[in-house]
């Protein structure tokens, strides 16, 4: 291509922008437009912080087996319940097993599900939201009855039953979070695609002949991609919370694999959280960090992709 | 409007008829023999086949769930394999525990909420604002598993002010009972504060911006009345909604905060039968709390539409 050719959805951004007058082109151009972004825009450093915080503690996980960390489950009786020290870096507990290698361990299986599904349903329920939304008609309505008969079903109460008959491992547990979230995820996509379906630049490039599949991939995904995202972060914090809770009744990953709900747990039975409350307070600490982390991202996100808020 | 009301009193019906015929396959695909348990060392032949018949469990699908949900209506939920308790009565023992944690912990939400959200919307983005937005935000990351074992290490390990686990009954006297139900209700009125704080001061925000309130200010009246006579009122219906919301999902969400504090409330007792594969019991509660989700919701819903005369009109 020896010049960019503008899609038609900066062409008809450029043409609402002439009635709308300088604030309004400011609010309508696209993210990849040449001319420079105001600064109020910016995404902020707290976002960044959180990214970096967040992009820390997956590595930490996904390196865990090569990190030069004790067995988490190597119980070593000579140093009980131990405060913090230049050994255990945050003491160990009451059968002497490290918590750091614990925590980063046990953040395996959250981090693992709460990715993992939400990628799934972002993935399943956008193409159907995407679809429902631009079609309407039976696809709309078919898609619309099932979500709503999912989501009218207590999802802590269908994950625990289902998975009783089905058996716990951990990609089990990845697909019956996704068939959770997928739903949610779908109404999302669908109400912000129909909120995009009927404007100005869809109806523009429908009449410039543009085909179907050039509409939902050019015209309406970009658009539709940036309050999916914010919302599947939220999701994502939601899955490590619904996994915690599991996990805290027994009810995940079989033990003795650590999780950070079963580390909470055994912090909180035989009496733990008065002899060595350490042990049920490090985990929360770091579930804790990790959900303010995604909270936040999630929040930065939403309002640097709203236009009329980030304006405000 | 009368259209509205039928349209999802239908919808209510169809969506309840699904979570039944679920409910049932859902449990009728549970791991486990419940025999094995009931029959213990008479476990024969003959004694299985007179415990299937006896239970029903040797017709078809189709009948088993004809038989189950016309007893369903009749008021008979069944009852457990293994204690011979019915559903109904389990449930009733269940059901108060919740009601009490629900109740409380909702009026510990909205008590704290509403005034600070009210005290947020008169300044925006000024520093009570500000500190209160981001306090509740923080608030968003502390899931019951966390917020449980924490109170309970500060109330109950260190202050020894309040029991760390156990319900009272009413019966034990009202101060024993508010006392063992206070922790529990705090940590489920964490989830809730976020949630209705964020709403009211946002709604409280446009309505503060709408002519009606320049009119009122315009006439003299005080910031306190403004907020509390003209403003409170168009500014919650977001916030009831979401109550509405909440106050469904607790009777089945609430178990995480049930089995931390051990109180023999709907969830705890549901996930107690899950353990113990005692399906009749797994399958009637969890009827209920689906369908008293779905009807608070709708209930919810109604109630919405009668308050706000802009709906009601529409």
């Amino acid at each position: 291509m020896p010049e960019r050719v503008p899609t038609v959805s900066q062409l008809t951004a450029e043409l609402a922008a002439a009635d709308l007058g300088a604030e309004g082109a400011l609010a309508l151009a696209p993210q990849s437009a040449t001319r420079p972004r105001p600064a109020r825009r910016a995404l902020g450093v707290l976002f960044w912080v959180s990214a970096a915080w967040l992009g820390l503690m997956v590595l930490l996980a996904v390196l865990a087996p090569v990190l030069p960390l004790k067995a988490p489950n190597f119980q070593d009786y000579s140093v009980v319940n131990r405060g913090p020290s230049i050994h255990h870096l945050l003491g160990t507990d009451d059968l002497g097993r490290d918590l750091v290698s614990r925590i980063i361990f046990g953040s395996r299986p959250s981090l693992i599900i709460g990715f993992a599904s939400i990628s799934i349903g972002l993935v399943v329920g956008g193409v159907m939201g995407l679809l429902a939304g631009f079609r309407g008609g039976v696809v709309d309505g078919a898609f619309n009855a099932v979500s709503f008969v999912i989501l009218a079903f207590p999802a802590l109460l269908a994950i625990i039953v289902i998975e009783e008959f089905w058996g716990r491992s951990l990609l089990k547990l990845v697909i019956l979070f996704a068939f959770v979230a997928t739903p949610q995820l779908f109404r999302v996509m669908r109400a912000t695609t129909l909120s995009f379906a009927n404007r100005e630049f869809v109806v523009a490039a429908r009449a410039l002949g543009a085909t179907t599949r050039r509409i939902l991939l050019r015209e309406l995904l970009p658009n539709v991609i940036p309050a999916a995202l914010s919302f599947a972060l939220i999701g994502v914090a939601l899955a490590i919370v619904l996994e915690g809770s599991l996990a805290y009744l027994g009810l995940s990953i079989k033990l003795p694999t650590p999780s950070l709900g079963n580390i909470i747990n055994e912090g909180v039975n035989n009496n733990n959280l008065s002899t060595n409350p350490y042990i049920a307070l490090w985990p929360s600490v770091y579930i804790f960090l990790l959900l303010t982390t995604l909270n936040l991202m999630s929040d930065r996100l939403r309002s640097w992709f709203d236009v009329r808020e980030g304006r405000l | 409007m009368a259209r509205y009301v039928v349209t999802r009193l239908v919808q209510l019906l169809i969506i309840s008829f699904i979570i039944s015929v679920l409910t049932f396959l859902l449990v009728h695909l549970l791991p486990g023999d419940p025999s094995v348990a009931i029959l213990g060392p008479n476990d024969t032949p003959q004694a299985r086949k007179e415990l299937f018949a006896q239970l029903g469990l040797n017709k078809g699908l189709l009948q088993q769930y004809a038989t189950w949900i016309s007893n369903v209506f009749r008021g008979n939920l069944g009852q457990s394999f293994l204690t011979h308790q019915t559903v109904t009565n389990a449930l009733s023992v269940a059901f108060p525990i919740d009601l009490e944690l629900i109740v409380v912990s909702q009026v510990i939400a909205l008590l704290l909420a509403i005034p600070l959200a009210l005290a947020s919307a008169l300044r925006p983005n000024r520093l009570f604002d500000r500190s209160a937005t981001t306090s509740t935000f923080a608030l968003l990351s502390v899931p019951p598993f966390v917020a449980g074992p924490i109170l309970v290490l500060i109330f109950a390990v260190g202050l020894k002010a309040l029991p760390a686990t156990g319900f009272v009954r009413l019966s034990g006297g009202l101060g024993p009972n508010l006392k063992s139900a206070l922790l529990p209700s705090i940590v489920l009125a964490i989830g809730s504060i976020v949630v209705y704080y964020r709403l009211l001061r946002a709604d409280l925000i446009s309505t503060l911006q709408e002519d009606f309130v320049t009119m009122a200010r315009s006439k003299g009246l005080s910031t306190p009345y403004i907020l509390l006579r003209h403003a409170l009122r168009p500014s919650s219906f977001s916030l009831l909604a979401s109550a509405g919301l909440a106050i469904g999902s607790l009777f089945t969400g609430a178990f995480v905060v049930e089995a931390i504090f051990a109180m023999p409330g709907i969830g705890y007792q549901l996930v107690q039968a899950i353990y113990s594969n005692d399906y009749l019991m797994v399958q009637g509660m969890a009827l209920v709390a689906a369908i008293a989700f779905v009807v608070v919701n709708f209930v919810a819903d109604l109630a919405l539409t009668f308050l706000d005369p802009r709906v009601r009109r529409a």
